[in-house]
């Protein structure tokens, strides 16, 4: 039979990480509203770029720009997504993971030469690449701490400098893509070269529109924005994943502690009666022992 | 006719206006009612615009403007 006091005191601790999980789950839940607000409010801006683009390149043909030339594959930079924080279940985990599973099965032989960078975004990538001795560019820590169109043009510029000055020759970012607050879409999509769009709705629209300066200068202006746009759009999604996974993990958790602590408290109560019961027995038979003296 | 700005991070206005001023690659032009559809890319410079409350002026660094049957769409990269 437990001992009564340990088990009262196993009760008091997890009761507290039952309130720390429910606590963490409640700011997770006010950071996720704030997180798709985000990509709600960017929604817009992507679909009109996305929209221009389409009706522009879908008239032009042959056209080569620096960000979608295919070049011979010597160096490849991987852009993994994930969080600066743990406890959110295995979203750090999953990211990490499809970013490995992409190295070996595609990259093995660049991985052997040292070909492969890999900016980290997210303090959990960066420790895991730093100490696996991969080729890590930069320290993307803080960019979670305040997450803005800004602060992730630093990022993208950087990566599209390093792919016009041919330090690599292609680009994937891994991230962890928002569906709703309980699942979460492992996505790997290739930034740079470019891929040509072809929309369906590109098709639809006939307006004559007057072009200033021209069709192909628009479009390489265009291109950088859009790039530009689809990294921003990876660090909102996830960072909007994340909270989303650490609100159904901590959810869990505090279910979890919940079951703990109706266990505890039956084996405690039986503890507890058990000894109330010895003491009577204790008693009676002491007074019965005297009576029959 | 309507007029939109937007940027990556927000909506920064919607509203009814007569003119909209914006500095164009090639040069800065004037868009007013029932102008015709046009797409062109912009540079660092000031958009300004006339609301019913009022003339209005931004600092933008560059972005692309798009009118289409009176209705204007600034996308912004940032303001400044």
């Amino acid at each position: 039979m437990a001992n009564l006091k340990e088990v009262r005191l196993r009760i008091a601790s997890v009761n507290s990480t039952q309130q720390i999980t429910k606590a963490m789950k409640m700011v997770s839940a006010a950071k996720l509203k704030r997180a798709t607000d985000a990509v709600v409010q960017m929604r817009p801006y992507a679909n009109k770029l996305k929209d221009i683009l389409a009706n522009l390149t879908a008239s032009l043909e042959g056209n080569e720009s620096e960000f979608t030339v295919q070049r011979e594959l010597k160096n490849v930079l991987v852009v993994v997504v994930t969080s600066n924080r743990g406890l959110a279940g295995a979203f750090n985990a999953n990211s990490i993971k499809t970013a490995n599973a992409l190295i070996n099965e595609n990259y093995a032989d660049l991985k052997k030469s040292g070909n492969v960078h890999i900016i980290a975004i997210g303090k959990k990538a960066q420790d895991y690449f730093t100490k696996n001795k991969y080729n890590v560019i930069g320290n993307n820590n803080d960019v979670f701490n305040s997450l803005s169109f800004n602060t992730s043009v630093k990022i993208s510029s950087e990566i599209m400098d390093g792919f016009v000055a041919g330090k690599w020759d292609k680009v994937e970012v891994v991230y962890n893509q928002f569906k709703n607050a309980a699942m979460q879409i492992l996505t790997t999509e290739q930034l740079l070269p470019v891929q040509a769009t072809v929309s369906a709705t590109a098709v639809k629209s006939n307006v004559d529109y007057l072009l200033e300066p021209s069709q192909e200068e628009i479009v390489n202006g265009l291109i950088p924005t859009s790039i530009k746009i689809q990294l921003y759009k990876a660090l909102l999604d996830s960072h909007a994943s994340e909270h989303g996974a650490r609100m159904t993990a901590m959810d869990k958790a505090t279910e979890n502690a919940g079951d703990l602590l109706r266990a505890l408290r039956l084996s405690y109560n039986q503890a507890r009666q058990a000894s109330i019961t010895n003491e009577i027995l204790e008693i009676v038979s002491g007074a019965n022992a005297l009576s029959a003296s | 006719m309507l007029l939109e700005i937007l940027t990556p991070d927000k909506k920064v206005y919607a509203g009814e206006v007569t003119s909209v001023s914006v500095p164009g690659t090639s040069g800065s032009f004037e868009v007013l009612n029932n102008h015709a559809p046009i797409i062109s890319t912009l540079e660092k410079g000031s958009l300004k615009f006339k609301a019913k409350e009022g003339n209005q002026e931004m600092n933008i660094s560059g972005g692309v403007i798009e009118v289409l049957a009176d209705k204007v769409v600034v996308l912004v990269e940032s303001l400044l």
